[in-house]
C-alpha cells in the first residue's frame, strides 16, 4: 500500500516509551495483549500534542483514548465530525490543528446529523470501510443536539456518538447543561439564596434515552478506567448501526478541582456511585463495572469548589442526603456492590 | 421526452438524470412532492447509488447534507417557507464550508399567521446567506436550472438554492420537455470535490477564524458570486448548445428594447406579467418586462445596462420588507444609481393571493400616468386594513390582528 | 383554437385535482398546450375543492386562475348554493353538472336558459362510477361527457388520460364509466 498523508503524519508522531512505574502510559508490566493502545507506538495521536486545552483536561484525554482504539479498531479509515465546543476550539486554533484524522467541525447542533451524511456519503460511494465518528460535550449533546442525535439513533445510522460529559458549558463560561448535576453551581445557577447551585429533579440520564432507542450498543465510561473505555470503543466498533458512548470528563475550570486530581475526581464519581459505568445493547442493560471499594458521595463532592457550598459556611446535611441517595439508586439500578467484584466487562 | 407532468414530479426526475449520491428529505408543511419523487426512484432503481435519508428535522436535513457534500458526494434535498427557517444556520453553515448542495425551494410564505401558499417571503429571509440563488419562470426552466445547478454549485464549490413558486408551478401539469440521461451526463461532469474528508489525506474542516482572516473569508465568499455572474451565462449557452433551450442565465428580457416602462419581477409571475403588458399595448405603449432568474448574485452591472434608457422601473416582488418596503427593488435601486428613471415597488401575491392579469394592468395604467405610489400593495383590502386600524385607535387590547381581520373579511366580503 | 379555460368544482376526495390534470394529458396527447392546476389549500376530504386546466395551441404564459371559464364541471351538486360555481362563465360556454336530477329539479334551469343548446347536460356521473369502478368518483365519467359535449378531445385521448392515470382493472373501470357518459351526451337531452 502506498505511505498516505496519513502514514506520515503517524511515523512523524512516534513516540519513545520510558518506564517509570505502574501508572504510566506505557503499562508495560501488562501483558503484551492487554496493553492498553495509548501503550502503542503505532497508536494513531487522532488527536496530537500542542493543542489548546486546559490543564487536566478530562475531555482532551477522553478524546484521544477513544479516537485512538476507534482508529486502531478501524484500520485508520475514521471520519470525525465534532460539534462546536471546547474540544473543537481547543482542537483546531487554526493554521494549527490536533487532527490527523480526517476532521469537521459544523454547528453546535447537527454534528449526528452531519456524520449520517458523512456514513451516506461513503456508502453511496461502497466505502462502508469508512467510519464515522460523532462527537461533542454534553451541551451539544444532551441540550441543542439532542434532536439530531435521537433521529440518527432512531434511524439506527452507521454512526458512533461520542459525548464528553464535564456536566455544564465549559466553552462558554459554565452555564448549566441539562447533564449538571443538582446542588452544582455554574454561572446560571449560581450558589445564592436559600439552595444554592442547580436544582433537584430536572436534567436527563441521555445514556438510558439512547438505549430505549433500542441502538445496538449503548455504553458509559471515565476517564478513570481507559482500559474499560478502550474496550467499550473496541466493542462500539465491532458493531454496525447507531451507537453511543457517554464518557465522564471532569473539567477543572468549570469544576473548581486540582487540575492534577482529574483521573481521582473521575474516579471518585464512579465509586461513590454518581457517575456508574455500564453497558447495553438493543435495549437491554447487559453489563456494569462493580465499585471495588465504595465512598461516600461527600467524598467526591469535596474535591469540587461546585459544591463547596453543600459544606460551608454549614453543611447542607438534607440535600447532601439527596445526593447520596441518587447515588444508592444507581448503586441498586446497576448492581454495582454484587459479590463477583470482577468488571463484568 | 415530452411529458405532461407535474412541476414538482419534473424536477425530481432532473434531480434523478443528476446522479445525485444522497438525497435528504422532510416533508415540513408545506411540502412538495419532489422528495417523494426522490424516494420513489430511489427504492425503485431508477436512480441507483444514492443514498436516501428520512430525516427527524429541516435543520437535519441540510446538516446530513452539509456531512454528506464535505464527504465527496453530490448532494440534494428540498425545502419550503418555515422548513427554510428551521434550517436557517444550516443555511449559513453550507455557504461558509463552500460545499456545492442544490436544494429546491418550492417557495411560500412565512407565518405567524400561518399560511402555506406562495410567495418569497422564505428565499428573501435567507438572501444574504452566501448561497447562489436561482429563480425559475416556468416549470420547464426550474426543471433546466437543476442540472444547471449542479454544474454551477460543483464547479464554484458554493452551494445553490432554485426557487420555483410553490403550488403555482410545483403544482402544476404542464407539457414539459424531460431530457435524456445521455446528454445530461455530457453536459454535467462527476463531482470532483474541492475538499473532502478522506482518511488518506485527512483534512480539519470547520476551523474558527478569527478578525485576521474573517473579513478575508468573507470577501472571497463575495468574490466567489462574483465569479458566478461569468458562470452563469457560460453554462446557459453551452446548456443552450447542448438541450436548445433558453433556461436560465441571468434574467430574461421581454420587449424591454425600447421600452419606457419596464417591469421587473422573478419567477412565474413573468408568465402572467407578459400577458398584461401585450394586452395593455393595444391601448397604450408597450411595456417590457425582466424576470430576474438569477437573484444572488445580483446581476447589477448587466441589469444597469438593459435598464439604461429605461424611464420607469416597477418592481413586482412577493415580499415585503415590512418598515423598509420592498428587497429586491432596493438592490434594483442600487444597480440604477445615477440612472436618469425612478423606481416603483408593487407588493403582490404575498400568502398566495392570486396575482391576476386585470390588476396587473390595472395597476400599469396608473403607473404610466405617473399616478402609482412608490411602494404599492397591489389589490390591498384597505378597507379591512382601516377598520382594524380604527378598532386598534379605540383601545390596546383589541385581540390578535390575523384573527380580526378574518373576522372583518367573513362579515365583509371582499369590499 | 383561441385558449379554452374549464374549472372543475367538487368535494376533497372526487378526484377533482386528477380530473384536471387527466384533461391536461388528454390536451397535450393531441399536440396541445395545456396547464392544469388546483385551487391551492390544504383541503381534508368533503371540503370544496376547485382545480383548473387551459388548453391552448400555443404556450400557455398565464398563471392566474381561470377567472372567466369556457366550461364549468360540477362534480358534486350539494356546492350549488354554497360555491358560486358559475361564477365569471362565459355565456357561449359548457356546463356539466354530475346528478341524476333534471336541471330543473336541481333548480338551475333560470339561471342557465340563456346557454346555447347542447351547452349545459346533467350526467349520472357517480351512477356510472359505482357501476363500473365500484367507487363513487366521477371523475372520469365528466371527461368522458367533456368530451362528447364540447367536441374538444377526441374519446381516445381521453381514454389514454384515464389509463396514463388509472393501471389496470380500476382503468378499465375508469374508461368504461367514461364511455358511457361519452355515448349519454351524444344522444340530445
Amino acid at each position: 500500500m502506498p505511505q498516505t498523508k496519513l502514514d506520515e503524519l503517524s511515523d512523524q508522531q512516534k513516540v519513545k516509551f520510558y518506564q517509570k512505574g505502574t501508572f504510566t502510559v506505557g503499562n508495560r508490566l501488562v501483558d503484551p495483549d492487554k496493553r492498553d493502545v495509548q501503550a502503542s507506538q503505532d497508536r494513531s495521536n487522532a488527536i496530537t500534542s500542542g493543542h489548546r486545552a486546559c490543564q487536566g483536561c478530562g475531555e482532551a484525554l477522553g478524546a484521544r483514548f477513544a479516537l485512538d482504539a476507534a482508529m486502531r479498531a478501524a484500520d485508520s479509515k475514521v471520519i470525525a465530525v465534532n460539534a462546536t465546543g471546547c474540544l473543537e476550539v481547543f482542537s483546531t486554533p487554526y493554521p494549527e490543528t490536533s487532527w490527523q484524522l480526517p476532521w469537521m467541525h459544523s454547528l453546535f447542533g447537527n454534528a449526528p446529523a452531519v456524520a449520517t451524511g458523512v456514513q451516506a456519503a461513503m456508502r453511496a460511494k461502497g466505502r462502508e470501510d469508512v467510519r464515522a465518528i460523532a462527537q461533542g460535550g454534553d451541551g451539544g449533546t444532551t441540550d441543542i443536539g439532542f434532536g439530531c442525535l435521537s433521529g440518527m439513533f432512531e434511524r439506527n445510522d452507521d454512526v458512533l456518538y461520542i459525548c464528553y460529559d464535564n456536566e455544564a458549558y465549559m466553552n462558554t463560561g459554565v452555564q448549566r447543561s441539562s447533564a449538571t448535576p443538582p446542588t452544582a453551581r455554574t454561572a446560571t445557577t449560581p450558589a445564592v439564596g436559600d439552595a444554592p447551585g442547580n436544582v433537584f429533579g430536572t436534567g436527563k440520564n441521555v445514556p438510558l434515552i439512547a438505549l430505549a432507542h433500542n441502538i445496538p450498543y449503548v455504553a458509559t465510561a471515565s476517564v478513570s478506567n481507559l482500559h474499560d473505555l478502550e474496550a467499550k470503543v473496541q466493542k462500539a466498533m465491532s458493531l454496525r448501526g447507531a451507537r453511543y458512548l457517554h464518557i465522564f470528563v471532569p473539567c477543572p475550570l468549570g469544576w473548581g478541582s486540582a487540575a492534577e486530581d482529574t483521573i481521582k475526581v473521575a474516579r471518585l464519581a464512579s465509586e461513590c456511585g454518581l457517575f456508574p459505568l455500564w453497558e447495553g445493547e438493543l435495549g437491554v442493560v447487559t453489563g456494569s463495572d462493580p465499585i471495588r471499594k465504595k465512598v461516600p458521595v461527600e467524598d467526591y463532592l469535596k474535591t469540587q469548589k461546585r459544591f463547596a457550598h453543600l459544606f460551608k459556611p454549614e453543611r447542607d446535611e438534607e440535600r447532601l442526603a439527596a445526593l447520596q441517595r441518587m447515588a444508592d439508586h444507581n448503586i441498586e439500578r446497576f448492581d454495582l456492590l454484587r459479590e463477583d467484584k470482577e468488571p463484568a466487562i | 421526452m415530452l411529458k405532461q407532468i407535474e412541476g414538482s414530479r419534473a424536477v425530481a426526475e432532473a434531480v434523478a438524470l443528476c446522479r445525485p449520491e444522497v438525497i435528504c428529505a422532510y416533508p415540513i408543511t408545506p411540502q412538495t412532492h419532489i422528495v417523494e419523487a426522490c424516494g420513489e426512484f430511489v427504492k425503485t432503481g431508477q436512480l441507483q447509488n444514492c443514498e436516501y435519508v428520512n430525516v427527524e428535522s429541516e435543520f437535519a436535513a441540510l446538516s446530513v447534507a452539509i456531512g454528506a457534500s464535505a464527504a465527496g458526494a453530490r448532494t440534494y434535498t428540498a425545502t419550503a417557507s418555515q422548513g427554510l427557517l428551521f434550517m436557517a444556520e444550516a443555511v449559513y453553515n453550507a455557504s461558509g464550508l463552500g460545499l456545492p448542495i442544490v436544494m429546491t425551494l418550492g417557495n411560500r410564505a412565512i407565518g405567524a399567521p400561518i399560511n402555506i401558499w406562495n410567495d418569497h417571503s422564505d428565499a428573501m429571509s435567507m438572501r444574504d446567506a452566501g448561497w447562489i440563488m436561482l429563480f425559475a419562470e416556468t416549470n420547464q426552466e426550474a426543471l433546466d436550472l437543476h442540472i444547471q445547478a449542479f454544474r454551477l454549485a460543483e464547479q464554484l464549490s458554493c452551494p445553490i438554492m432554485v426557487c420555483m413558486d410553490g403550488f403555482i408551478l410545483t403544482h402544476a401539469y404542464e407539457r414539459l420537455e424531460i431530457p435524456d440521461q445521455a446528454a445530461v451526463d455530457a453536459f454535467l461532469p462527476p463531482f470532483v470535490p474541492r475538499q473532502a474528508l478522506d482518511p488518506a489525506d485527512p483534512y480539519s474542516i470547520g476551523a474558527m477564524v478569527g478578525p485576521e482572516a474573517f473579513t478575508e473569508v468573507r470577501y472571497l465568499a463575495h468574490d466567489k458570486q462574483l465569479q458566478a455572474l461569468e458562470v452563469i451565462p457560460e453554462i446557459h449557452q453551452s446548456f443552450k448548445e447542448q438541450f436548445g433551450r433558453e433556461s436560465g442565465g441571468l434574467f430574461h428580457t421581454y420587449q424591454v428594447e425600447g421600452a419606457a416602462t419596464v417591469v421587473v419581477t422573478m419567477g412565474s409571475l413573468a408568465g402572467t406579467l407578459k400577458d398584461a403588458v401585450d394586452e395593455l399595448a393595444q391601448e397604450g405603449p408597450q411595456v417590457g418586462v425582466i424576470s430576474l432568474s438569477c437573484y444572488r448574485p445580483f446581476p447589477r452591472t448587466e441589469l444597469r445596462h438593459a435598464l439604461e434608457h429605461a424611464r420607469r422601473v416597477i418592481v413586482v416582488e412577493k415580499a415585503v420588507a415590512p418598515g423598509a418596503g420592498g428587497v429586491v427593488s432596493m438592490d434594483l435601486r442600487m444597480a440604477l444609481q445615477g440612472v436618469d428613471c425612478y423606481v416603483k415597488t408593487v407588493i403582490a401575491g404575498l400568502g398566495g393571493r392570486p396575482v391576476t392579469s386585470p390588476s396587473l394592468q390595472s395597476m400599469l395604467r396608473r403607473a404610466l400616468k405617473g399616478e402609482l405610489a412608490d411602494l404599492h400593495f397591489l389589490d390591498l383590502n384597505r378597507g379591512m386594513v382601516d377598520r382594524e386600524l380604527a378598532r386598534q385607535r379605540r383601545g390596546i387590547a383589541t385581540g390578535p390582528v390575523a384573527e380580526n381581520l378574518l373576522k372583518d373579511a367573513a362579515t365583509h366580503g371582499a369590499d | 383554437m383561441t385558449m379554452f379555460q374549464v374549472r372543475l368544482h367538487g368535494r376533497g376526495g372526487q378526484g377533482v385535482v386528477t380530473a384536471a390534470e387527466m384533461l391536461s394529458i388528454a390536451a397535450f396527447l393531441e399536440g396541445r398546450h395545456a396547464q392544469a392546476f388546483p385551487n391551492f389549500g390544504s383541503e381534508r376530504m368533503g371540503a370544496p375543492v376547485v382545480s383548473f386546466c387551459r388548453i391552448d395551441d400555443k404556450p400557455i404564459r398565464l398563471r392566474e386562475p381561470i377567472l372567466e371559464p369556457d366550461a364549468v364541471i360540477v362534480q358534486d351538486v350539494t356546492l350549488l348554493g354554497a360555491v358560486p360555481v358559475f361564477q365569471g362563465l362565459k355565456p357561449k360556454g359548457y356546463v356539466l353538472v354530475n346528478s341524476t336530477k333534471t336541471l330543473k329539479e336541481l333548480g338551475l334551469a333560470d339561471a342557465l336558459d340563456k346557454m346555447p343548446t347542447g351547452h349545459v347536460r346533467v350526467v349520472g356521473a357517480t351512477e356510472l362510477a359505482v357501476r363500473h369502478v365500484g367507487r363513487p368518483v366521477p371523475n372520469a365519467a365528466l371527461l368522458g361527457a367533456f368530451a362528447g359535449v364540447t367536441g374538444l378531445l377526441h374519446f381516445a385521448s381521453v381514454e389514454a388520460a384515464i389509463r396514463d392515470k388509472f393501471k389496470g382493472a380500476v382503468g378499465d373501470g375508469n374508461v368504461k364509466a367514461a364511455r358511457a357518459a361519452f355515448d349519454d351526451v351524444a344522444v340530445p337531452a
